[in-house]
């Protein structure tokens, strides 16, 4: 007995001990909640649709992250009645699955965007955007007049490619090299985008801020913006499997 | 073994027990200051920080 | 020890680093911030070469004296960082009142203002008055001067260089979209660097400490510094699109994004803003109440449970998301049990002031830590509670959430804070006393009037909005669009603002206290223990003697 109360006098006089006690203790719960997920083969199941954001839409992405839309807008569907009737189906963990960094967001100061794509037109988002109070009186939203001011400059998106490859974003060699021509040709009605839209199914090609003379940081927002939720079908078989075999859904 | 059959495995040791090791890890740790001996430590350490009042 | 001359040229190089990423940068922004850390090395090379000879504090210290230079700078950071922090905090709560005021610009709408709040408070303003209290308590506790004196100043420039580059960051753009953690991949770098040196500083200290044994409140600061970097490192793990530019990609997407994130920032409140105040709370209320903690043997179960349970809380603010349902249920289960440990905790300072409660009423600092201590059980145990599934399906991406975080963040951190800065100030700059009590008195209630505004205004406007959404008519329509619910809160918002108002109104009471409390002015002023107490008049009164017709003979 003494001996035991010698070494716990030791704990409580040791600060190397007290140290490496205290990291054991708090490193056990994120060890059991975090590593499943990395090994458990059916937290996402690569549905039917999915596939990464062309240049455009993550520069889109990028701009989005950088204007801070995280801190008012969810992308993220509960599954109840009400959420799923006002934003749509319930978000699946696959479609989230090439998101660098997620965007589920915290709080809903502007309504969920999960499922926001072809919803409005591109007239009425670039309106909205400059002057949300032009559209919705009642919105508390800041304008993004300055978006389509700025031209298009995130970066050399092949860079940006590489980067979102290197930590297990599936694009191909081609895609990572054509980055910097796909980024303008999807804003461009008279490029020719065939091989755009095969390497990337659903991409949406056009102008999108009603300026088809200049790349804005506008037409990358709004691409981003249309293709939300527009990937997987998610009332189609395969769709609905993989939501069955997701846990406790 | 597959990831599947081991991820079976460490869910019913989860539940039943890795469940009761945990929580009589908790109980006994919890129950551990409060042994006879350690009351006169703990005043000690309660009181040790009014030994220097000069707060120089 | 590093001579003059090394430092210099450490320094020089340091410049040579700055300029050179300076010209390389891919982006406007990274640009900005090299010339920022160019500007720093340049402060940092005349301090040294115009002489300021920091060696004889640092290589020839009076080991008799505490190190306590560190701790001036930290507490007037902490006043500083912690005005500019409320000051955006008004400002964006006005923002959302009225839009106007986002005033049109990319630097200063909401999206970039709201983590310039969120910082500032919590790690500039928290984070200093951390650090400033560790270091003061881990001298005092261990009866040593502290250990590497020269780290012990990198480490509160380094912090503030920290917090510049942060600060700028989110007003031009540079953020990696993540919550309470938006600095960059570089920011992210170089806080590593500085937190490695202060764990250096509080565990040297620890180790040449003349006391036998560690003063629990150093068990909670050294768990809040072990695991904040622990967090920090694993929820900052990024890919930089280029080495010379701001942007990086977090290794981690989705689903396992998400988990670590919250892990990340769940955690950020349960060690940096809890474990690490709670340790401010264990040194600072039995030093003010002038008794020993209620129960130390409540305090070691106290801190066991508490770091151990905290970790696994996280996944409550995933809940009905993709997230598996086993994690969303293990998550929900460690938040009710965190109970417990909170309510020990809060016990365990209340009932410190037991036999001293008259000081409550007379000592305005001791009633600022008993505020603190009950807006402290208030939200440990609102937390649990909106952590249940049922009520968190109302509550998540509500307000409610928003009046939560403030009732801990106002109430307790925000007070426990003050309660501690008040006691610093006439100790570390050898003053009688404070300039001013009755400005404390002052604050007191600013403080706590801005917040019970603030937190029921949040929650009648989280309440309301949770049930708007979910409202059918009779029909079987959804009665609500989504602005209508914006337009609903409209009110409630004002009042938000109204509560914000307050607080920092009460704030800036503080600072003129402490400005004038260094100065050495001393405010006249009537003392606050102002109800007399007369020895001679505690007695009951004697009735003259009864004179009772004495029964005449008759």
């Amino acid at each position: 007995m003494t001996t035991i109360v010698e070494k716990h006098k030791k704990l409580e006089r040791n600060v190397t001990l007290l140290g490496v006690a205290a990291f054991v203790a708090v490193i056990i719960g994120g060890i059991v909640e975090i590593a499943p997920l990395f090994w458990i083969d059916n937290t996402i199941e690569k549905v039917e649709g999915m596939r990464p954001y062309t240049p455009l839409e993550q520069a889109g992405r990028d701009i989005y992250i950088r204007e801070g839309c995280y801190n008012c807008h969810s992308q993220m569907i509960r599954p109840f009645r009400d959420e799923v009737e006002r934003y749509g189906h319930y978000s699946l963990a696959a479609e989230s699955m090439y998101d660098h960094p997620f965007q589920w967001g915290s709080k809903r100061t502007g309504p969920d965007l999960a499922r926001v794509g072809m919803r409005y037109s591109d007239e009425w988002q670039v309106q909205h955007l400059k002057d949300p109070r032009a559209l919705v009186p009642e919105s508390i939203m800041p304008g993004y007049a300055h978006l389509a001011e700025h031209d298009l400059n995130m970066g050399d998106m092949t860079a940006t490619l590489r980067t979102l490859y290197q930590i297990g974003v599936p694009y191909s060699q081609d895609d990572i090299a054509k980055a910097n021509d796909d980024l303008k040709a999807q804003a461009d009605p008279s490029a020719d985008a065939s091989d755009l839209q095969k390497r990337y199914p659903k991409a949406q090609v056009r102008d999108f801020d009603g300026d088809p003379a200049r790349l804005t940081e506008m037409d990358a927002l709004v691409a981003y913006l249309q293709m939300l939720g527009t990937l997987v079908d998610v009332n189609a078989p395969a769709a609905q499997e993989a939501l069955a075999k997701e846990k406790g859904r | 073994m597959s990831d599947h059959s081991t991820y079976e495995v460490l869910r019913h040791l989860a539940d039943s027990w890795g469940l009761l090791l945990m929580t009589v890890i908790f109980v006994g740790l919890s129950a551990w200051p409060f042994r006879p001996g350690a009351k006169p430590l703990n005043r000690e350490a309660a009181t040790s920080i009014f030994k220097d009042e000069s707060d120089v | 020890m590093v001579s003059a001359l090394s430092r210099s040229s450490l320094w020089l190089l340091s410049l040579l680093i700055a300029v050179v990423a300076y010209a390389l940068a891919v982006d406007t922004g990274f640009a900005i911030h090299m010339f920022i850390v160019a500007v720093a090395c340049i402060i940092g090379l005349v301090v040294t070469l115009r002489g300021v000879d920091l060696s004889k504090a640092i290589l020839a210290p009076d080991q008799g004296r505490y190190d306590d230079d560190p701790i001036r700078w930290g507490v007037i950071a902490t006043v500083f960082w912690g005005m500019a922090g409320f000051l955006a905090g008004l400002v964006i709560a006005l923002q959302l009142a009225l839009p106007v005021l986002n005033l049109g610009l990319e630097w200063t709408a909401f999206g970039r203002l709201r983590p310039l709040h969120t910082s500032a408070v919590i790690f500039a303003f928290g984070g200093n008055a951390l650090i400033a209290t560790s270091f003061y308590v881990v001298q005092r506790t261990c009866r040593a001067r502290l250990a590497f004196p020269g780290l012990a100043r990198f480490v509160f420039w380094g912090y503030q260089l920290f917090i510049v580059l942060a600060a700028t960051g989110y007003l031009l753009g540079i953020t990696q979209g993540k919550e309470y953690a938006e600095p960059e991949w570089y920011v992210d770098l170089w806080l590593t660097v500085v937190w490695v040196a202060y764990l250096a500083v509080f565990v040297g200290t620890i180790v040449k400490r003349t006391e036998p044994h560690i003063y629990v409140a150093n068990w909670f600061y050294l768990s809040f510094i072990i695991t904040v970097a622990m967090l920090h490192i694993v929820n900052n793990l990024n890919w930089p699109v280029s080495f010379t530019g701001s942007r990086s990609y977090p290794i981690f997407a989705g689903v396992q994004g998400a988990l670590v994130q919250w892990w990340y920032g769940h955690n950020a409140v349960g060690f940096f803003l809890t474990a690490g105040f709670l340790a401010m709370m264990y040194y600072f209320v039995p030093k003010q109440a002038e008794r020993p903690v209620f129960s130390y043997r409540l305090s070691i179960i106290h801190f066991w449970a508490l770091i151990f349970l905290y970790i696994w809380a996280g996944p409550h603010h995933l809940h009905y998301t993709a997230l598996p349902d086993w994690a969303q249920t293990l998550g929900m289960v460690f938040s009710i049990m965190l109970w417990m440990p909170s309510w020990g905790g809060m016990i365990n300072g209340l009932m410190t002031l037991n036999g001293a409660w008259d000081k409550v009423r007379t000592d305005p600092i001791i009633r600022m830590m008993v505020m603190a201590l009950a807006f402290y059980g208030m939200s440990t145990f609102e937390g649990p509670m909106m952590s249940i599934k049922s009520v968190n399906s109302l509550s998540h991406y509500t307000d409610w959430t928003i009046g939560h975080v403030h009732s801990g963040a106002l109430g307790w951190n925000g007070m426990i804070t003050f309660a501690s800065v008040y006691y610093l100030v006439p100790r570390l700059w050898n003053r009688s006393r404070l300039y001013s009590l009755r400005m404390v008195n002052w604050h007191f209630w600013l403080a706590t009037v801005g917040i019970v505004f603030y937190a029921s205004s949040m929650w009648v406007a989280g309440i309301t909005q949770g049930l708007m959404w979910r409202e059918y008519g009779a029909d079987g329509y959804l009665v609500n669009s989504f602005v209508e619910t914006v337009a609903a809160l409209k009110p409630m918002y004002f009042l938000r603002a109204f509560g914000g108002f307050l607080y920092l109104t009460g704030a800036v009471i503080m600072t003129i206290n402490v400005w004038r409390t260094i100065l050495g002015h001393l405010r006249e002023e009537a003392p606050m223990a102002d109800t007399a107490f007369d020895p001679e008049k505690d007695r009951p009164v004697v009735q003259p003697a009864p004179v009772h017709a004495a029964p005449v003979a008759a």
